[in-house]
């Protein structure tokens, strides 16, 4: 069975939980950073000490709030509820979460290849403690004792519950891409999966096709990178389509994703463990936004994946393809303002989508406005294309201004005056064959490249020559 | 509270009550706990009788909303100083026993 097999439709939902880039804890005052010592972002509140009250982060709540506009959500009055349970990641025995009244609902998302993808819920919650088992090649069923770091306990997430909209794999990757890109551009989050920073489950469930109703879902955890989630999301739907096509039933369940093995493992029904005994925090009051903070929040939102890359798009005509890892990389920028400058357009999306976007790995890119002076000193063909990404890749390597880093390369002779000066230098000294150029004859363009690579000792690029002949004879 | 109005709370809803706290309890508690909390709902339940129509349901007993406060570092505490309260610590991190259940 694969999860495309005739006659049969995947639904999926998907839980993000993103970690907010505040500089803080949702509750406390500890610091909100990765990869510390264990157990030295912890205080009295975070590891649930009596008598320690909890206040919440404005930035946390702002940052959500954000999440929620971007994300077209009703940003709602909305208060904290206690979800308790025995696990050690938590030490207060219960995690503080939004549950009946949370702070976005009612949203959605526009996948870069059209739809909308419902969102249910936007809420703000707690992260919670990281285990380490021991023993047991770190299983936890065969582990002989089990670590924590408090670290993360209390570090603010918002979740992102979407609908059961999603109808493959390849979808879900497209929606968590796109979310994942717009909670970077909001500033709330890294997007670093890698590190845990953004972390989503699937509910995933099958039915046959044209049927209304939903199949019963199983919830697959563990899924870690974009190629994780596809893969998770169709060996799940293909193990469903078995079970139901051999007249078996599908269990409701939370499944693990072993990533080595390549397939989802039972964990515990959901049926037995879902009674969290929520109730108010009573050390929480609501959260309710007022208008001007709404409105503040609002004017400072920056503008989101889905109207740059339309705004590049119209000012660029490049394919989608191009679009779509230009705004991605965040390198539309670089992009807009070399076309603002003058310079080419295809040109700049050429630099920006081979050179920089090659280059963000082990690179930094450069400025816009320094970007945009080598693309139009490659336009107005001061520079060559071999010898503009030269400079770019210096100017990757190791920063630096175009204009000096060309005339390191000893690329100084072609700036664009120096070329337009060497034409009218050869123009004026042949005479009747620029008159035979104008006329049309297109085999004199080769004269005329040839004396002016001549003059400028073969720094010329003969296609700004070309460009620069057609452009005198209005031809 | 009148004895029709009693709400039912049966022994096997107070077994479960305590099994989700990790409790045990014996059966003459399970029977005394099963009175004591028949009567606190019993008071809830003269709480739910009242005529509401137009009140505003109420997220908190305080007047108060949008407690907040700067998202500026605070110290934290000492490592070392709060490892030495707990039962077990190793490598700077909690010890806790082999954990049987999974992650809710």
């Amino acid at each position: 069975m694969t999860a495309d097999t005739p006659g049969w439709e995947t639904v999926v939902g998907l839980e993000v939980h993103c970690e907010l880039r505040t500089a803080t804890k949702l509750f406390c005052g500890c610091p909100n950073r990765f990869g510390q010592e264990p157990n030295t972002q912890i205080c009295p509140v975070c590891t649930g000490q009596p008598g320690s009250l909890p206040v919440l982060n404005r930035m946390a709540v702002e940052m959500a709030m954000r999440i929620g506009l971007a994300l077209h959500c009703r940003i709602e009055p909305s208060i904290f509820h206690r979800k308790n349970y025995f696990y050690p990641d938590m030490p207060k025995d219960y995690q503080v979460s939004q549950y009946d009244q949370p702070i976005n609902i009612d949203g959605w998302l526009e996948l870069p290849s059209g739809g909308r993808i419902g969102i249910e819920r936007a809420h703000l919650e707690e992260d919670t403690g990281k285990i380490t088992h021991v023993g047991g090649a770190g299983r936890i069923h065969d582990a002989s004792h089990s670590l924590i770091d408090y670290n993360r306990a209390g570090v603010p997430l918002v979740e992102i519950v979407s609908r059961p909209d999603i109808r493959s794999a390849a979808q879900a990757r497209d929606y968590v891409a796109e979310l994942r890109s717009i909670l970077v551009a909001t500033g709330a989050s890294d997007g670093k999966m890698e590190e845990g920073s953004l972390r989503v489950d699937a509910n995933v469930s099958v039915r046959p096709r044209g049927s209304t109703e939903f199949g019963t879902r199983a919830e697959i955890k563990n899924v870690n990178s974009l190629r994780s989630l596809v893969r998770a999301i169709e060996y799940e739907a293909a193990r469903q389509i078995g079970v139901l096509s051999d007249g078996g039933r599908v269990t409701l369940e939370t499944r693990h994703w072993d990533e080595a093995g390549g397939r989802t493992t039972s964990g515990r029904t959901k049926e037995q463990s879902e009674d969290y005994r929520y109730f108010p925090e009573p050390d929480l009051v609501p959260v309710a936004p007022d208008a001007a903070w709404l409105g503040r929040v609002e004017a400072a939102m920056p503008v989101l994946p889905a109207a740059r890359r339309s705004r590049l798009a119209q000012a660029t005509g490049a394919p989608g393809e191009d679009i779509a890892v230009l705004v991605e990389t965040g390198l539309d920028e670089l992009v807009l303002a070399a076309v603002a400058a003058g310079a080419d357009a295809r040109t700049a999306v050429n630099r920006a989508t081979n050179e920089v976007a090659g280059a963000l790995e082990t690179g930094t890119p450069p400025p816009p406005a320094t970007f945009a002076r080598l693309v139009k000193m490659e336009t107005e063909g001061a520079l060559t294309a071999t010898q503009a990404k030269t400079v770019l890749a210096d100017m990757l390597r190791d920063g630096g201004e175009p204009e000096e880093l060309a005339r390191q390369r000893g690329f100084e002779a072609l700036a664009s005056d120096a070329l337009a000066d060497a034409v009218s230098a050869v123009i004026e000294a042949n005479p009747a064959e620029w008159e035979r150029f104008k006329a049309g004859e297109a085999k004199v363009a080769g004269f005329f490249v040839g004396q002016v690579m001549k003059a400028t000792r073969g720094n010329a690029d003969g296609g700004a020559v070309t460009a620069e002949l057609r452009r005198r004879a209005g031809i | 509270m009148s004895p029709e109005s009693r709400p039912s709370i049966s022994r096997d809803d107070v077994a479960h009550v305590a099994h989700l706290a990790r409790l045990t309890l014996t059966p003459e508690e399970i029977e005394r706990f099963t009175g004591q909390l028949a009567a606190v709902l019993g008071h809830a339940e003269d709480v739910a009788a009242l005529d509401l129509a137009g009140v505003e349901p109420t997220a908190h007993p305080l007047p108060l909303m949008n407690v907040l406060r700067e998202d500026e570092v605070r110290p934290c505490l000492d490592r070392d100083e709060v490892l030495a309260q707990a039962p077990a610590a190793e490598e700077g991190r909690f010890r806790v026993p082999r954990i049987l259940g999974e992650a809710p």
